[in-house]
């Protein structure tokens, strides 16, 4: 097995065992990138000099007897919405094209102070808005498993590193499903946590009330040790809970037996492919199987958790995104007339179709006259599709669902139908409405395509989630396919 | 002709005088090379986050208590959404539907006597940068944008339509600002626009029930310029109603030096700011026991320290003056602490020393006279080592350089003559050049004394001690 296609836990008992070095590791990651590049379109920044500086630093410590954290000289990939100092941090935007934050995000300096080696920057869908990676600025990120086919969005890019070997952990972000639909669709393990459980700080905001930072990894170990490294109170975030952080690592945990499994019948109702739906329950049979308990359930408000979700997104979104407007940073128009040309021109060439359609929504639905009707009556919605979850959880453990109604679709297949793209989300909104964690693991296969199971938890209970994970995985093989490349 | 009634209401920003910004640590100190007094915070960069200055609102309760507010259990911040170049997000954190207080009063003394406006709402919020241009902003090449005031925390104080004529808009103004320095929360130096009034104006005939379409007026920062403002607004409106026309709901400014309010936007034009909570910042939840403990911190307000002059022997109306502005009180307090005279202080804090700082334009806080040193001089009056004639002359002195009475007393050679044979010989000397006047006393014109007793200071160059000329000069033509 080559090292790039290795955990980090596995790489962190060679790199102690001195079997290999942090060096040798990110050389291995860097040679398999550049051979796949080309193919893939994962990276829109490398740091190479920066990493292999990193890589070396570990190593160091190593050989003066020093322990080291579980990610030290880990190669980690990072979502281009999450700021890093001294490297730019593009948003896969035309408009931030030029932009170099002079300051880290909260979870860059967690992963820093870790040690761990940060190899470069991922494409996304700009802005974080989109649901296939296809709306970058840059260039389209292609599926590991059939480069015919989309990754998934809005962090594809961190998806697609994991599923192909060119990183062996990296960072999204998920505002309505961003981390957990692209690793299904790249068959790799994904986490949504809490609501204030991660740092927003230096996250480039989305939506304010929903974004969340998270990891991609290629095991639910991984997912805990990442889990590990970037949760916890961040004073540079007010809506940072002040809750204490376990050690994830001890919900590793090979056992389900009795543990209640909630079904929302809503997740598994038409417009989930057959396939995709056979799958998620053969899922299902092998938790039976391992001792579960499970019953079918039902969401009521689920239906609401589109549109609610596009209002109360677009809305955030509409008045995070002004302050693009040329006159500080990023992309500025040539030879305006006036401020107000200035403005216009710049935020007209500087971003893509897909920002400048939810911008306008959301504009319209704070507009004077629609807010009671659009984005406050999304507020009581949004209450209604909590108290669903709050019901369910009172009687189970985790719910079940598949993470995406079908397998990666092909490249341009929706791009032209903004309202289909948005339904590939339909199984993934509402853990953002409501703050809940939730994560995505593979589950099967339909072909080639992976298939990704969606598990929601109590706030603050991913140690149930990466439980369940964990027994799943140590039980079945899915997690071990790799793509032909 | 009809009889009109005004209505005015008044909208003051006031800077909080914390060391730090609303939502980060980049300070607010005054001045500064540009955009120096700023961090991503306060610029608002991708990504970053604001976190909320505890004192901030500490203060805003502060101001809430002393202006008689109720503070609120529960409120949140909301963001303003337009664009302008000084406004780093393009939107303003502020409070919207559920502002930090509301429902309090301020009492005005006006010319019929003691009046309560009532105070609709205070609400924190952040201030925006400012644009500098060449010449002005139609005619200069480029604008230059100074990001230092950005994240400045603010309030606003919003009166309800209370005042009734633009003396009253002024009272409330004034006797606003004493208020807020006393609570101790605001410099509300008006030059350096850490106190701002908008003056809302409409009329209406007397007897009609409903009030008249307002203007708002913008931007005032200086309290003449409010009664000024609002009186010139009241008959444009008076004069365009008895004309036949209507008043339109806008915006306007006022031009100083025309003495005149020009127009700036209508109703129609007005934004739509899209208010909405802000979801970067969590709601403000107060607990009763800290709004106990800040009103406890309180420090003597005006009405206390009226209540206390009065009882140490001033009259109500200096009590009124000496209070009116805080820097003064302290002033006149500060002075009682080495010399407890307050009659004597109050002569002298409204006398000699506003005549002063009137005839060039100064507060008294830039006063190079320091309270103690004006108690210096007073003991020397007392102990009779200079005159209270000559007294002034050194005030005078110690006004322009700073200097202690002692130091002005010494190198001026102003010390009072005291020695009683030194005097008999200047009046001997004065009887005797002026038997005309000596004659006129003896055949019982009184008013001859005057004369005499001048002519002897002028001679001594006013050091004389008066009580003792005054006896020789009597024993000597009796
Ligand atoms: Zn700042």
């Amino acid at each position: 097995m080559q090292l790039y296609q290795m955990t980090a836990h596995e790489l962190h008992r060679l790199l102690v065992k001195k079997e290999v070095s942090a060096v040798e590791i990110a050389k291995s990651v860097y040679d398999r990138t550049d051979d796949l590049e080309r193919k893939i379109n994962a990276y829109i920044t490398l740091t190479k000099e920066k990493a292999m500086r990193q890589a070396e630093a570990v190593d160091a410590k190593i050989a003066a007897g020093e322990a080291i954290a579980p990610l030290s000289g880990i190669p980690v990939a990072v979502k281009d919405n999450i700021c890093t100092k001294d490297v730019r941090t593009t948003c896969a935007s035309k408009i931030l094209h030029n932009f170099v934050p002079p300051y880290n995000a909260t979870v860059m300096e967690k992963l820093e102070a870790n040690q761990a080696v940060l190899l470069g920057k991922t494409n996304m869908d700009e802005f974080a808005m989109g649901s296939s990676t296809e709306n970058s600025a840059y260039f389209v990120t292609k599926n590991p498993w059939n480069i015919e086919r989309v990754t998934g969005g809005s962090s594809g890019g961190s998806a697609a590193v994991i599923a192909a070997g060119e990183a062996v952990c990296s960072l999204g972000s998920d505002t309505g499903g961003s981390i957990r639909q692209p690793a299904a669709l790249c068959g790799v393990v994904g986490m949504k946590p809490t609501y204030g459980a991660v740092s927003r700080y230096g996250l480039v905001a989305f939506a304010s009330s929903l974004d969340q930072i998270g990891p991609f990894t290629r095991d639910v170990a991984d997912c805990a040790i990442m889990l590990n490294a970037i949760c916890g109170y961040d004073p540079k975030d007010s809506t940072s809970a002040k809750v204490g952080v376990p050690d994830y690592t001890s919900f590793l945990i090979n056992d389900v037996k009795g543990l209640k499994i909630g079904v929302p019948k809503e997740y598994m109702a038409e417009g989930i492919e057959p396939e995709v739906r056979k799958a998620i329950e053969a899922a299902i049979e092998k938790f039976i199987e391992l001792g579960a308990e499970v019953e079918e359930t039902v969401l009521p408000h689920t239906d609401y958790a589109l549109p609610t979700y596009y209002i109360i997104a677009p809305a955030e979104a509409s008045s995070n995104l002004a302050r693009y407007d040329g006159v500080r940073y990023g992309h500025r128009t040539e030879e305006p007339e006036n401020i107000v040309d200035m403005f216009m021109r710049t935020r007209s060439e500087g971003f893509g179709e897909e920002v400048k359609r939810r911008i306008m929504l959301g504009t319209y639905a704070l507009s004077a006259g629609y807010y009671d009707a659009y984005y406050l009556k999304a507020l009581k919605v949004r209450t209604l599709i909590m108290q669903d979850l709050e019901r369910a959880f009172a009687k189970y453990d985790v719910l079940l669902s598949p993470t995406t109604p079908s397998v990666a679709f092909k490249m341009g297949e929706k791009i032209d139908s903004p309202i289909q793209m948005y339904l590939s989300d339909i199984c993934t909104l509402s853990a953002n409405l409501a703050g809940i964690p939730a994560m995505s693991l593979p589950a099967g296969f339909v072909g080639n395509l992976p298939v990704g199971m969606q598990l929601m938890g109590k706030p603050f209970d991913e140690g149930m989630l990466l439980r369940f994970a964990y027994t799943f995985e140590q039980n079945t093989d899915f997690h071990k396919r790799l793509p032909l490349l | 002709m009809t009889r009109y009634e005004a209505v005015i209401g008044i909208e003051i920003h006031v800077e909080l005088k914390t060391n730090t910004k609303i939502f980060c640590h980049s300070t607010t100190e005054f001045g500064g090379d540009p955009n120096t007094h700023v961090c991503p915070v306060c610029l608002g960069l991708p990504g970053v986050l604001p976190v909320l200055n505890k004192q901030v609102v500490e203060y805003a309760i502060k101001a809430g208590l002393a202006l008689n507010c109720e503070i609120a259990e529960y409120s949140k911040f909301d963001r303003k959404n337009y664009y302008y170049p000084d406004l780093p997000k393009n939107y303003q954190i502020s409070q919207y539907d559920l502002p930090i207080c509301k429902n309090g009063y301020l009492e005005v003394e006006t010319g019929q006597g003691k009046k309560r406006i009532g105070i609709t709402r205070i609400h924190m919020e952040e201030d925006a940068g400012k644009l500098v241009h060449q010449g002005t902003i139609t005619t200069s090449p480029y604008s230059l944008v100074d990001y230092n005031r950005t994240g400045v925390p603010l309030i606003e104080i919003v009166s309800e339509p209370d005042m009734r004529s633009a003396e009253e808009a002024r009272a409330y103004a004034e006797k606003l600002r004493s208020v807020i320095q006393y609570a101790g929360v605001s410099d509300c130096r008006m030059e350096e626009g850490s106190l701002r009034c908008d003056v809302n104006v409409s009329v209406h005939p007397v007897g009609t029930g409903e009030f008249g379409t307002r203007t708002e007026i913008k931007n005032m920062n200086s309290f003449r310029s409010i009664q000024k403002a609002a009186e010139y607004e009241i008959e444009r409106q008076i004069e365009v109603l008895e004309n036949g026309g209507r008043i339109i709901q806008e915006t306007r400014t006022w031009d100083e030096n025309k003495g005149i309010t020009v127009s700036m936007r209508t109703k129609e034009e007005a934004q739509d700011y899209r208010y909405f909570p802000d979801p970067d910042l969590v709601p403000l939840v107060i607990e009763r026991e800290w709004v106990e403990a800040v009103r406890n911190s309180l420090p003597e307000m005006p009405e206390q320290r009226v209540a206390r002059y009065i009882e140490s022997g001033l009259s109500e109306y200096e009590a009124n003056v000496l209070t009116a502005s805080k820097e003064v009180s302290d002033y006149f307090d500060q002075c009682l602490k080495t010399y407890n005279n307050p009659k004597m202080v109050s002569n002298w804090i409204m006398g000699d020393l506003s005549r002063l700082l009137n005839s060039v334009n100064m507060e008294i806080c830039d006063c190079r006279v320091k309270p103690a040193q004006l108690a210096d001089m007073l003991k020397m009056i007392d102990s009779g080592t200079i005159s209270g004639k000559i007294a002034k002359t050194v005030f005078e002195e110690m006004f322009n350089t700073g200097k202690d009475p002692e130091t002005v007393v010494k190198e001026k050679g102003l010390v009072q003559i005291s020695d009683e044979s030194a005097i008999a010989a200047v009046v001997d000397e004065i009887i005797a050049a002026n038997p005309k006047s000596v004659e006129d006393f003896r055949n019982g014109k009184d008013k001859a004394i005057g004369f005499l007793v001048g002519q002897i200071m002028k001679a001594t160059k006013g050091k004389a001690n008066p009580q003792l000329v005054n006896k020789l000069l009597k024993d000597k033509l009796s």
